[in-house]
C-alpha cells in the first residue's frame, strides 16, 4: 500500500520527490486499518471454514432427503426433511405479504409522495423503526396481536362451539405473518433502491408520449426495477429463513410427525431445530456430526441466497452509476 | 400533476389503494407498541397483583358458597368448573388449603413483587441475610427484580461495541478511502456477507467452538459467559456498524481529500484529519445503531450467554439478558398471568430502547447531511 496517492496532475512534479520520503504515522495508520479489514473477512472465512468443514462428511443425500425419527439425536436415522420443508413454507407463505406489501410501499414512496411531506417523513421514519425492532420483540407482537387477538376474535366468531382453539395458538400462517412483519423495511429498501436507479427520462418520456401515471410505472417502471425487487425479495427470504427468535412462540414446533397439513399447523424448523439440537442434546459430542450438518444446510441456503442478492445488488448499483 | 389529462376512475381507485398500503408500515410499527404495551400495561400502572390471597374458604362451605365465587377461588374457566364432579371440587379446595397454610408461613407471600419498588430496588426477601437483587419468576414467591437482566444486557453489549466498533471502524476508513476502486467492490459486499450468518449459526459457533476456544486460552471458570456472547454478539454488529460508518466516511465530498492531498499530505493524513472528522456524526450513528442491534439480539445471547441472572461486575461470569430471558421463558407462561405480563414488560423495554437508539441515529445523520451540504 503506498502511502501516496496519485496526486492531481498539476502536482506531479511536487509528488515525484515526495514519493522518496515515507510517512512513518501514514504508513502505520494504512496497516493498522487494512489489517482490520483482513481480521473481518478473516473471521467471517473461520467461521464459514469451520462450519463446512465439520458440516460436510455429515451431510448426506439420506440426511437431507429422510423424515424426522422420533429420536431426533439418533445419528445414524436423524433426517432433516421436514425442518427443510417447514422453514421452506413459512418462507414462501411470508413473500406472499411482504412482496406486495413492501413494493407497492416504495412504489408510492418513490413515484407518487413529494419527498418532503408529513406523510412520507411518517413512512420513512417507521421502516427504520420498524428495521431496528429487536426479532424477539416480533415474537412477542405474533403472540400478542396474531395469536390472542386475532386468532382469538376468529375463534369467538367461527368456531365458538369447539372446544380446542383453532386460530388462537401458535401455527404456521401466524409465524409467517409475524416475519412479513418483521422483513418489510427490507423489501421497501431494496425496491425503493432499484426503482431510483431507473433514469428519470425513461418516466419523463413515457409521460410524454401520453401514458398516464399509472400506466407509467407498469409498464416502464416496474419492469425495469424487477432484478431490484428480486433482490428485495431474497434478502428478505434469507433473512427470514434464518430467524429463530420471532418464531420461538408463534409456531415452531419441537417435534411433529406429519407435515404441517394447514395454516394452523405447527411446523418443525431448520434454525430452530439448529437450536434444539446444541443446547439440548443429550449427548453434544455424539450428535456433533448431525448438529453441524443441520447447520450447514441452513447456512448453505440463507448464505447462497444472500450471496444472490449482493450480486444483483452491486449490477444494480453499478446501473445506477450509470443512469446518472 | 399533468394538465390536460383527466383521471380515469379506476386509476384514481387503484392510486389510493397504492396510497393505501403504503401506510402499512406505520401501521405495523403502531401495532407492535400497542399489543406489546398493552400486555404490559396493567404492571407499569401499578394495577396487577402477585401476592396471594389470604383469604381461604373451608371445604364445608362448598355448597353454600356460589359458583361464581368458587370458580374464581379455584382459577377455573367456567367449562373446566362444569366439567368437574363435587368429590374433585372437594379435593382441590383441601389442596387450595394446604398450599394456602404452608404459604403463608412465609411473610413474602402477602408481598406484590409486582410493584417498581420490588422491580428495581434491592430487598430482603425471607432466607436472606442481606437485601438482593433477584429475577427468579418461577418459584414460590415470584421474584421479578429486572436490573440483573439489565446488568447482563449492559456487559453483553458492552463487550460487543468494545470489540466491534474500533475492528468495524478502521475497516470502514481503509474501504472508504484508502483501498483502490477495484479492491472496494468486493471488500464491502464480502464484509456485508457477515449479515448474511444467521444469529441462531453465530450462537451455535459461539457455543459449541469458541467458548471451549476461548476457555483454554484465558482459563475462566465459567465456560459460557458474557465475554463470549459478547464477541459473538461483536460479528453480529459489525456489518452494521461497517455499512453505516463506510457510507458515513463515502459521503464526505472528494474535494476534501483532493485539497488534502493538495496541499502534500498523504491519503491517510487526509482520512484521519480531514475525512473522520467531517464524517464523525455519521460514526456515532453507526455506533449508537450497532448498540441498538446489540441488545435486541436474542439467539446469540440465549446460547452463549450462561443464562444465570447473577449480579456480577465479572465479564467472565454466566449472565442474563433481557432478550434471552424473554426467549427462555415466555413458553412456560400462561396468557394473561403477571409472569407472561412481566415479559411484555421486558419487551416494552427493548422496544423503547430501539426507538431511543433510532432516534438518536436519524439525529445524527441528519447532522452529517447539514454539515457536509453547508461546508461543500
Amino acid at each position: 500500500m503506498s502511502t501516496l496517492s496519485s496526486a492531481p496532475n498539476e502536482a506531479a512534479s511536487t509528488a515525484s520527490f515526495q514519493k522518496k520520503r515515507v510517512d512513518i504515522p501514514s504508513a502505520i495508520g494504512a496497516g493498522v486499518t487494512l489489517s482490520a479489514t483482513i481480521l473481518i473477512l478473516l473471521i467471517l472465512g473461520v467461521i464459514l471454514g469451520n462450519i463446512l468443514w465439520n458440516g460436510l462428511p455429515g451431510l448426506s443425500f439420506r440426511f437431507v432427503f429422510s423424515g424426522a425419527n422420533r429420536d431426533m439425536f439418533d445419528v445414524e436415522k436423524a433426517g432433516i426433511l421436514p425442518m427443510v420443508v417447514g422453514t421452506a413454507s413459512r418462507v414462501i407463505l411470508m413473500s406472499l405479504f411482504v412482496i406486495p406489501v413492501g413494493v407497492i410501499t416504495a412504489i408510492y414512496l418513490s413515484e407518487y409522495a413529494k419527498p418532503t411531506s408529513a406523510t412520507t417523513r411518517f413512512i420513512r421514519s417507521a421502516v427504520n423503526n420498524l428495521a431496528g425492532v429487536p426479532s424477539i420483540v416480533f415474537g412477542l407482537f405474533g403472540m400478542g396481536f396474531f395469536i390472542h387477538f386475532a386468532g382469538g376474535s376468529l375463534d369467538r366468531f367461527f368456531h365458538s362451539d369447539s372446544a380446542e382453539p383453532v386460530w388462537n395458538k401458535p401455527g404456521i400462517l401466524w409465524a409467517s405473518l409475524t416475519l412479513a412483519v418483521m422483513t418489510l423495511p427490507l423489501v421497501i429498501v431494496a425496491t425503493e433502491e432499484s426503482l431510483k436507479a431507473i433514469a428519470p427520462g425513461l418516466r419523463e418520456a413515457s409521460l410524454a408520449l401520453g401514458a398516464t401515471k399509472l400506466e407509467t410505472v407498469q409498464k416502464v417502471v416496474l419492469p425495469q426495477a424487477l432484478p431490484g425487487i428480486m433482490t428485495g425479495g431474497i434478502l428478505a427470504v434469507s433473512r427470514a429463513g434464518g430467524e429463530v427468535a420471532p418464531i420461538l412462540f408463534t409456531g415452531a414446533a419441537y417435534y411433529m410427525a406429519h407435515y404441517p397439513q394447514s395454516l394452523t399447523d405447527q411446523f418443525m424448523d431448520l434454525g430452530y431445530h439448529a437450536f434444539v439440537l446444541s443446547t439440548q442434546s443429550p449427548n453434544v459430542d455424539q450428535t456433533r456430526p448431525i448438529l453441524f450438518a443441520t447447520v450447514l444446510t441452513l447456512l448453505l441456503l440463507t448464505f447462497t441466497l444472500n450471496l444472490v442478492a449482493i450480486v444483483i445488488r452491486a449490477r444494480i448499483r453499478r446501473g445506477m452509476r450509470a443512469a446518472h | 400533476m399533468l394538465r390536460g389529462q383527466r383521471k380515469r376512475p379506476l386509476e384514481w381507485l387503484v392510486e389510493r389503494a397504492i396510497y393505501g398500503i403504503s401506510l402499512s408500515a406505520i401501521l405495523g410499527v403502531f401495532l407492535i407498541f400497542i399489543f406489546v404495551a398493552r400486555e404490559a400495561l396493567p404492571i407499569v400502572l401499578g394495577q396487577a397483583t402477585s401476592a396471594s390471597t389470604t383469604t381461604t374458604i373451608p371445604v364445608e362451605a362448598l355448597d353454600t358458597t356460589s359458583a361464581d365465587v368458587l370458580k374464581k377461588y379455584l382459577g377455573l374457566s367456567a367449562q373446566q368448573f362444569d366439567s368437574l364432579d363435587r368429590e374433585a371440587k372437594v379435593e382441590l379446595m383441601t389442596l387450595k388449603l394446604q398450599t394456602a397454610k404452608g404459604a403463608s408461613k412465609d411473610k413474602d407471600t402477602a408481598v406484590n413483587t409486582l410493584r417498581w419498588r420490588y422491580l428495581l430496588l434491592p430487598y430482603q426477601w425471607s432466607g436472606y441475610e442481606k437485601p438482593e437483587l433477584i429475577w427468579q419468576p418461577v418459584s414460590s414467591i415470584h421474584k421479578y427484580n429486572i436490573v440483573p437482566l439489565l446488568i447482563g444486557t449492559l456487559k453483553a453489549t458492552l463487550v460487543a461495541l468494545l470489540f466491534a466498533v474500533p475492528l468495524s471502524l478502521l475497516a470502514a476508513i481503509y474501504v472508504s478511502q484508502l483501498s483502490s476502486p477495484r479492491a472496494k467492490e468486493w471488500l464491502k459486499p464480502g464484509i456485508e456477507l457477515l449479515a448474511g450468518i444467521p444469529s441462531v449459526v453465530l450462537g451455535f459457533f459461539a457455543l459449541l467452538i469458541m467458548a471451549s476456544f476461548f476457555q483454554s486460552v484465558f482459563g475462566y471458570e465459567s465456560r459460557l459467559n458474557a465475554f463470549v456472547a459478547g464477541i459473538a454478539l461483536g460479528f453480529a454488529i459489525i456489518p452494521v456498524t461497517f455499512s453505516i460508518a463506510e457510507d458515513a466516511l463515502t459521503s464526505v465530498p472528494r474535494s476534501y481529500v483532493q485539497g488534502a492531498l493538495a496541499l502534500g499530505s498523504t491519503r491517510w493524513q487526509a482520512a484521519w484529519k480531514i475525512v473522520l472528522p467531517a464524517a464523525i456524526p455519521g460514526v456515532f450513528a453507526a455506533v449508537v445503531l450497532g448498540c441498538g442491534r446489540a441488545i435486541g439480539e436474542t439467539m446469540v445471547v440465549l446460547m452463549a450467554s450462561g443464562n444465570a441472572s447473577i449480579v456480577s461486575g465479572s465479564l467472565f461470569d454466566s449472565t442474563r439478558t433481557i432478550t434471552a430471558t424473554i426467549a427462555a421463558e415466555l413458553a412456560e407462561t400462561v396468557f394473561g398471568e403477571h409472569h407472561y405480563r412481566m415479559l411484555f414488560l421486558l419487551g416494552a423495554i427493548l422496544f423503547a430502547l430501539t426507538f431511543l437508539s433510532n432516534w438518536l441515529a436519524e439525529i445524527f445523520i441528519r447532522r452529517l447531511k447539514r454539515q457536509l451540504e453547508g461546508k461543500a
